[in-house]
C-alpha cells in the first residue's frame, strides 16, 4: 500500500462519499480559492515591507499590505512611549519576563529556587523599567508602554490574583459563617460588576477616597482593580476542583492529625487544582486579553500603542494592518498557553495512573 | 483508654445514635458489627472526631474530644483509621502517603520517617510497591497500605471502619491476616466489621448495634452462642445464614 493510495481512499471514504458530500467538499474548495489565494496575495506578495515616507504604501493601497507601518513603528507599538534611546530596557524586560514564563513551563525547574528566580527576576525588571540606580535614567511609569505593559499587567495580575482566588475559594467553603460570608460577597460583588467600570472606579473614584497628599498611582490603581477582579472569577474556578475532591480525602487528611492548612496545601489543593487546569488557563487566557481594557484610563497597553502608531497623518488608513499584528501578537502568547496547558495535562495524567482505583465489589 | 458516655447524636431529625455508653480497655480488641444504617460506622467516627457529637461525653486517652481545635489534632494523631474506601492520596507515591504525616505531624526527619515507612510497608508484605502510586495497586493492597499509613503515626488505637467490604472475596484475606497480625501485638483496635470469623479469633468483645443503640455487648463466644436479643438472633442468622 503506497501513501498517496491511502490518501486517496481516505478522501474517497470522507470527502467525496456520495454526491451531496463531493458537492460540499468542491465547495469548501472553491471558497478557500477564492479568499485565501487574495489573501496570500495580499498579506505576502503585493506587501511592502519597508517604506519610511509612506509613498509606496499609498500606492498599494487596496492591492498589497502596509507591513512598512509595522516596521516604522515597532518600537512606537512595542515600548509605548518609553524613552526611545532606553527602550533596550523594556525589552530586556520582556525577554526576562519570557525567559521566567519557560522556566516555570518546566517540570523539571519546578523546585524552591524558582520562587527565587521570580523574586530575582522581578526585582530585575523593576530596576530595568524605573531605573534610576546603576546610572539608569530614571523613567516614571506614566511612560511605560506596548506589550511591556501588557505583559507586566498580565503576570503581576495572574501572580496575585491566583494565590488570592485560592485563598477566597477555600473562604467560600470554610465551616466559619463570617469568613465564608465574607468570601461570597467578595465573589458575587465582583462578579456581578464589569471589569471597565472597576478600572473606572479604580482610576476616577478611588483618588476621590484617599486622603489629602495620598495619592496611589494609575498604573498601580489598575493593576489592583484587574487583580480584584481576576480573583473573583479565578476563585470559583478553584472551588469547582475542591468540590470535585472526594470526601474521604479530607477525612484520611484529618484522621492522620494534619491541620487544615497543611491538609489543604499537601492533600486538596495539588489534586484540586490539577484538574482545573483547562478552566484556569481558560481565564488565565481571558485574563491576558482583557488588560487591553486599560486603554480606557489612558494606560498605554499594546492594543493602545497600536492605535496611537495609526494616528500620525501619513499612516493613517491602515488599521488593518496595525490590528493584525496586535492580534497576531496576543494569539502567540494566548496559544502557548493553550498548548501548554494541554500538553500538562497529558504529561500529569501519564505519569502514572493516579486516578483513585475503587475496587468493585 | 477510649470512654463513650450517654453520647447522643442527630441529624437533622433523625437520630442516629441514642444513649451509646461504652467503655474500651487499652489493648482491648472490640469488634462492632449490626444491620446497615444501625451508627456503627457514624460511632466509631465519633472517636477521632469525624463526626461531632451532640450530647454526652467522648474521651480518649484522657483528653476529651471538644471544639478545641488543637486537643482533637492530638488525638487524630494518636488514633489510626482506616476506611472502607482506603482514602490514600492518589497524587502521591505509597511512599509519600506514608511519610507525608510523620514528617508534618511528628516531625520526624525525612530520612527516618522513609526507614520507618519502608519498615512497616514489610510488615504488610508489600515493600517492593514503596515507590508505585495507589492507583497502580489492587485492592487488597491498597488496603494494606492504608494500615501501614496509620500505623506509621505510631498510633495508640487504630479504628477500622468496614475495611474489607469494598474488596473482592480473594483479598478479603489478606487484608484481615494484617490485622490479626497487628491484634497479636496488643493493639487497641475498634473494627466495624462482617467478618464474623475475624471477630471470633480477635475480639475480646462484640459490640451488636441496631437503630443507633447498643443492643448487646458480649465477648464472641457468648455472642455467636446464645445471643439474649431477638434483634441480634435475627441480624445472626441473616449474616451467618447463606
Amino acid at each position: 500500500m503506497s501513501l498517496s493510495r491511502g490518501a486517496i481512499g481516505w478522501s474517497r471514504e470522507n470527502l467525496f462519499s456520495g454526491w451531496g458530500n463531493t458537492l460540499v467538499t468542491l465547495l469548501i474548495i472553491w471558497l478557500a480559492w477564492k479568499l485565501a489565494l487574495p489573501f496570500f496575495d495580499w498579506a505576502i506578495t503585493k506587501a511592502i515591507w519597508v517604506d519610511p515616507d509612506a509613498q509606496a504604501c499609498r500606492a498599494a493601497k487596496g492591492v498589497g499590505a502596509c507591513w512598512a507601518l509595522i516596521t516604522e513603528k515597532h518600537r512606537l507599538i512595542l515600548f509605548g512611549t518609553y524613552p526611545f534611546e532606553a527602550q533596550w530596557r523594556p525589552a530586556l524586560a520582556v525577554l526576562v519576563l519570557v525567559a521566567l514564563y519557560i522556566i516555570s513551563a518546566l517540570r523539571a525547574c519546578w523546585r524552591p529556587w524558582l520562587a527565587l528566580a521570580w523574586v530575582a527576576g522581578l526585582g530585575a525588571i523593576g530596576v530595568l523599567m524605573w531605573g534610576g540606580v546603576f546610572g539608569l535614567v530614571y523613567v516614571e511609569n506614566e511612560r511605560w508602554g506596548g506589550l511591556a505593559l501588557t505583559l507586566l499587567l498580565a503576570t503581576f495580575g495572574i501572580a496575585f490574583a491566583f494565590p488570592l482566588s485560592i485563598l477566597l475559594a477555600l473562604g467560600r467553603r470554610s465551616e466559619m459563617p463570617i469568613i465564608r460570608w465574607l468570601s461570597v460577597g467578595y465573589i458575587e460583588l465582583i462578579r456581578g460588576v464589569p471589569l471597565i467600570s472597576l478600572l473606572f472606579m479604580a482610576s476616577v473614584m478611588l483618588p476621590l477616597f484617599l486622603p489629602e497628599g495620598l495619592t496611589v498611582d494609575k498604573l498601580l490603581r489598575a493593576q489592583i482593580a484587574m487583580i480584584l477582579f481576576a480573583a473573583a472569577y479565578l476563585a470559583e474556578v478553584v472551588r469547582g476542583g475542591l468540590q470535585a475532591i472526594p470526601r474521604g480525602q479530607y477525612e484520611a487528611a484529618q484522621a492522620l492529625g494534619l491541620s487544615y492548612w497543611k491538609s489543604m496545601g499537601f492533600i486538596i489543593l495539588p489534586q484540586a487544582l490539577r484538574i482545573s487546569i483547562p478552566p484556569l488557563v481558560n481565564v488565565f487566557i481571558g485574563f491576558f486579553k482583557d488588560t487591553s481594557l486599560v486603554l480606557i484610563i489612558g494606560l498605554f497597553d499594546l492594543l493602545t500603542t497600536v492605535k496611537v502608531s495609526i494616528t500620525e497623518p501619513k499612516w493613517t488608513g491602515y488599521g488593518v494592518e496595525a490590528y493584525l499584528f496586535a492580534s497576531a501578537v496576543y494569539f502567540v502568547f494566548c496559544f502557548s498557553m493553550s498548548r501548554y496547558s494541554q500538553a500538562l495535562e497529558v504529561s500529569l495524567a501519564s505519569s502514572a495512573a493516579r486516578t483513585p482505583v475503587k475496587e468493585a465489589g | 483508654m477510649i470512654e463513650l458516655q450517654a453520647v447522643n447524636k442527630w441529624y437533622g431529625d433523625f437520630q442516629a445514635l441514642k444513649n451509646i455508653n461504652l467503655s474500651i480497655a487499652k489493648g482491648e480488641k472490640v469488634v462492632v458489627c449490626g444491620p446497615s444504617g444501625s451508627g456503627k460506622s457514624t460511632m466509631i467516627r465519633l472517636i477521632n472526631r469525624l463526626e461531632v457529637h451532640q450530647s454526652g461525653k467522648v474521651v480518649v486517652d484522657g483528653i476529651e474530644l471538644t471544639d478545641d481545635l488543637k486537643s482533637v489534632e492530638a488525638i487524630r494523631s494518636e488514633v489510626g483509621m482506616v476506611f472502607q474506601s482506603f482514602n490514600l492520596f492518589p497524587h502521591l507515591t505509597v511512599l509519600e502517603n506514608l511519610t507525608l504525616a510523620p514528617i508534618w505531624v511528628r516531625r520526624m526527619p525525612k530520612r527516618e520517617a522513609e526507614e520507618q515507612a519502608m519498615q512497616y510497608l514489610g510488615r504488610v508484605q508489600i515493600p517492593e510497591q514503596a515507590h508505585k502510586y495507589p492507583g497502580q495497586l489492587s485492592g487488597g493492597q491498597q488496603q494494606r497500605v492504608a494500615i501501614a499509613r496509620a500505623l506509621c503515626m505510631q498510633p495508640r488505637v487504630m479504628l477500622f471502619d468496614e475495611p474489607t467490604s469494598a474488596l473482592d472475596p480473594e483479598m478479603i484475606k489478606e487484608v484481615l491476616d494484617v490485622m490479626i497480625e497487628l491484634a497479636k501485638e496488643g493493639m487497641t483496635m475498634v473494627c466495624v466489621t462482617h467478618e464474623m470469623g475475624f471477630a471470633r479469633t480477635v475480639a475480646d468483645r462484640v459490640v451488636f448495634m441496631d437503630q443507633g443503640e447498643i443492643v448487646e455487648a458480649a465477648p464472641p463466644k457468648e455472642f455467636f452462642a446464645a445471643p439474649k436479643t431477638d434483634r441480634a438472633k435475627l441480624f445472626l442468622s441473616q449474616i451467618l445464614g447463606h
